[in-house]
């Protein structure tokens, strides 16, 4: 299903810009002097992770269900796609869309928090983060999408892609039965975050 | 935790152009959350105080629009992180030469990393405490 050309450089392709690692200076050192609990920095980002573009990856999940010739095009080169809807910057250069099929589930993960289409998906989760996760999504995918409540069909291979400094990997879900006639705005309401990083499905029934 | 609410959103942004939407502040990019939990920690502990943190801001971004810049928004969270620097440094709790030095540090830790490990200090290859 994937024609693409997946570059996997493991050596030296983290980057900090001057700002970002300021940031980082500044909350070291709160940290360190105890000024700051990064748990307290955790929850309040957290708060807000949902707030940097999610709803970018949504809308382009749902004009790839409505819209076949974007679909082919997003399966061709998704960084050109996603620019077409206007989304992209730093850290989206280079997108790459893998759908979903009734034969194979795709999982995302990744060592780094810099290497997450936040242009697309907004802010990594916590546990996107976290050890655990970052482990357990290559050695047991289908355990970690247990935890998630997720069970997929026993047939349905589960393929894991690791994002790279270079590659960021977005996950197009299959479009669900009940939604013939739904426009993309409706559809894109049903698109979740998790759901495009391959822990989650889009449900019916989510609409809000 | 609970959920920083909006008073202290509009509190921490008094009389600057927060980027925001009807919920409250959004971001361009996450070092920009960071640095926006960053604040709203210290005013939980009681390190700043709102009040301080307006007047860092606000004082910040006037300096920044004179000089002809942060008309649009777009480095709203670089005036942020000056306000933030310039007022711990005020308040004897950083120097100008610590976070650069902590910055560079870091800056080496990343590109000493291997892709697949988490961005550590201590890869920072010319480390020495």
């Amino acid at each position: 299903m994937s024609g693409h050309d997946h570059q996997h450089h493991h050596d030296h392709d983290n980057h900090f810009t001057p700002i970002e690692a300021r940031v980082k200076a500044l909350e070291t050192l709160l940290v360190a002097k105890g000024y700051v609990d990064p748990a307290a920095l955790d929850a309040i980002v957290e708060t807000y992770e949902t707030k940097v573009g999610p709803r970018n990856g949504a809308l382009v999940v749902a004009k790839a269900w409505t819209d076949p010739a974007f679909a082919e095009r997003l399966r061709q080169d998704g960084t050109a796609a996603v620019a077409e809807l206007g989304y992209g910057g730093r850290g989206g250069e280079h997108i790459v869309a893998v759908f979903n099929t009734p034969d194979e589930h795709n999982l995302i993960v990744c060592t780094l928090c810099s290497c997450y289409p936040w242009p697309v998906l907004g802010l990594p989760p916590v546990w996107y983060k976290s050890p655990p996760y970052r482990s357990r999504a290559v050695i047991d995918p289908r355990g970690v999408l247990a935890d998630f409540g997720v069970t997929l069909p026993a047939d349905q291979r589960i393929r894991v892609w690791d994002s790279t400094a270079e590659t960021r990997f977005l996950v197009i879900p299959q479009r669900p039965a009940g939604t013939e006639g739904w426009d993309e705005e409706r559809l894109a309401g049903i698109v979740t975050r998790d759901s495009m990083i391959g822990v989650g499905l889009p449900e019916v029934g989510a609409a809000t | 935790m609970s959920r920083p609410d909006a008073a202290l959103a509009d509190a921490l942004a008094a009389g600057t152009p927060i980027p925001r939407d009807a919920d409250g502040p959004v971001f361009a990019e996450p070092w920009q959350a960071q640095a926006f939990a960053l604040v709203v920690a210290l005013q939980n502990k009681g390190v700043l105080t709102a009040q301080e943190w307006a007047e860092a801001l606000g004082a910040e971004i006037r300096e920044a629009v004179a000089a002809g810049g942060c008309r649009d928004g777009s480095d709203y969270y670089e005036r942020w992180c000056e306000a933030l620097e310039h007022l711990l440094i005020a308040k004897g709790l950083a120097s100008h030469e610590g976070v650069d030095a902590l910055a560079a540090s870091w800056e080496r830790a990343a590109e000493a990393t291997p892709h697949g490990r988490p961005i550590l200090l201590e890869n920072d290859p010319q480390r020495v405490s």
